[in-house]
């Protein structure tokens, strides 16, 4: 991808206007993210939006905000990487600056409570139909291991509450061990079929 | 000085706030009411308005306690140091990422995080819907005659235009959010 100012206002415009929907929570500009470039501009493919998201989740810090960052380097470089960041970082910013001056007068609005009651609803309705689309694209492998590990991660995710950092951690040793344990079989195969 | 207080503080909340979202909360009390910045109830309204508006709950907080501290200056300190732990750890996983990726061992870890980052996803789903047609945060809590029907009619009817027409999500929570200012005032309390 060439590396003009427009790549980079692109950038910024998209990760901006992502980030002014990201209500309820981090997770939530995943599949705005994917919507956007994958879908839409075509820039990354999905398999390599979920490689992103797992690094993003294995740093600290806001999820949004790293995915950011990972989605402006790949585009981008050092530069994108931080124009993309600034374009997630600003919207909140902005958006809680002003309403700290009269937050209670906000924070008890009827008005703006039942338009963050219906907004609930379809978040709800956004990330379900994202957790849909990205569950078929693991199911193409078609390799039992990746059944178990989503059953079992959603498992002590939600019901056990374990640290994701955990559930990072060991998903990436069983993937690596199950990789070496094919690659010596595969060796093995080749040197008794010689 | 002020700004570096803060600065440090945030840097704080950001290195070691893992796993995203609500991860960060006792982090952020921590930092900012056991300092004496913000009282409990301050902090308990910041929480509030994060759940209503966009971005994540580190950057509300760190811009809330800027601002109350040092104005738009220590709002800047503030979010500043809360992004700055991930713009290196994430740099660095970034650059070693596409450095290696053809490595089979890098490929089989991938194997192994990918049905896991959806199954995480799917988690964080399915508590953000719970509390959308419940208004708890726990399975066990819930009984047919207590869920939110608009709440339900607006999930189903987002859930199957995504799927039919795929739309722009950004529309589908704008007209959830319409929809629950037209409906809900007019229901019974």
């Amino acid at each position: 991808m060439k590396r003009t100012p427009a790549l980079y206002w692109k950038i910024f415009i998209s990760t901006f206007t992502l980030s002014a929907f990201t209500f309820g929570g981090g997770y939530v500009i995943v599949p705005l993210m994917q919507k956007k470039f994958v879908n839409q501009y075509g820039w990354i493919d999905e398999t390599e939006m979920l490689d992103m998201v797992a690094i993003a989740q294995s740093a600290p810090g806001p999820i949004a905000v790293n995915a950011s960052i990972i989605i402006g380097y790949r585009l981008g470089g050092v530069l994108g990487a931080m124009v993309s960041m600034l374009g997630t970082v600003l919207p909140p910013f902005v958006i809680i600056a002003i309403i700290s001056f009269f937050y209670q007068a906000f924070r008890d609005n009827y008005v703006v409570a039942t338009v963050m009651r219906g907004m609930q609803a379809g978040v709800a309705a956004v990330i379900v139909d994202a957790v849909i689309k990205m569950a078929v694209n693991v199911a193409k492998e078609k390799s039992v291991l990746s059944y178990i590990i989503m059953f079992a991660a959603f498992i002590v995710a939600y019901f056990f509450d374990v640290n994701v950092v955990f559930v990072i951690l060991a998903c990436a040793a069983v993937g690596i061990i199950a990789t070496v344990i094919r690659e010596k079989r595969n060796k093995a195969a080749k040197e008794g079929g010689k | 000085m002020i700004y570096l207080e803060l600065l440090w503080s945030f840097f704080q909340v950001g290195l070691f706030s893992f796993g995203g979202g609500y991860a960060a909360l006792p982090l952020i009390q921590t930092q900012v009411v056991d300092s004496g910045w913000l009282s409990m109830t301050e902090f308990t309204d910041i929480l509030t308005i994060s759940q209503m508006t966009p971005g994540p709950i580190a950057i509300n907080a760190s811009t809330f306690v800027g601002m109350k501290v040092a104005g738009i200056g220590g709002a800047a300190a503030a979010t500043l140091g809360c992004v700055l732990p991930s713009c290196i750890i994430v740099l660095l996983l970034a650059y070693l990422f596409y450095k290696f990726h053809g490595l089979s061992l890098i490929q089989g870890a991938l194997s192994g995080l990918r049905p896991a980052v959806v199954s995480l996803i799917a988690s964080a789903g399915v508590g953000i819907l719970i509390l959308a047609l419940w208004g708890g945060d726990t399975l066990w809590s819930f009984a047919i005659e207590k869920v939110d029907w608009v709440a339900a009619g607006i999930f189903g009817v987002g859930l199957f235009v995504l799927r039919k027409f795929k739309v722009n999500p950004i529309f589908i929570m704008l007209g959830a959010g319409v929809l629950g200012l037209c409906i809900y005032p007019f229901l019974p309390a």
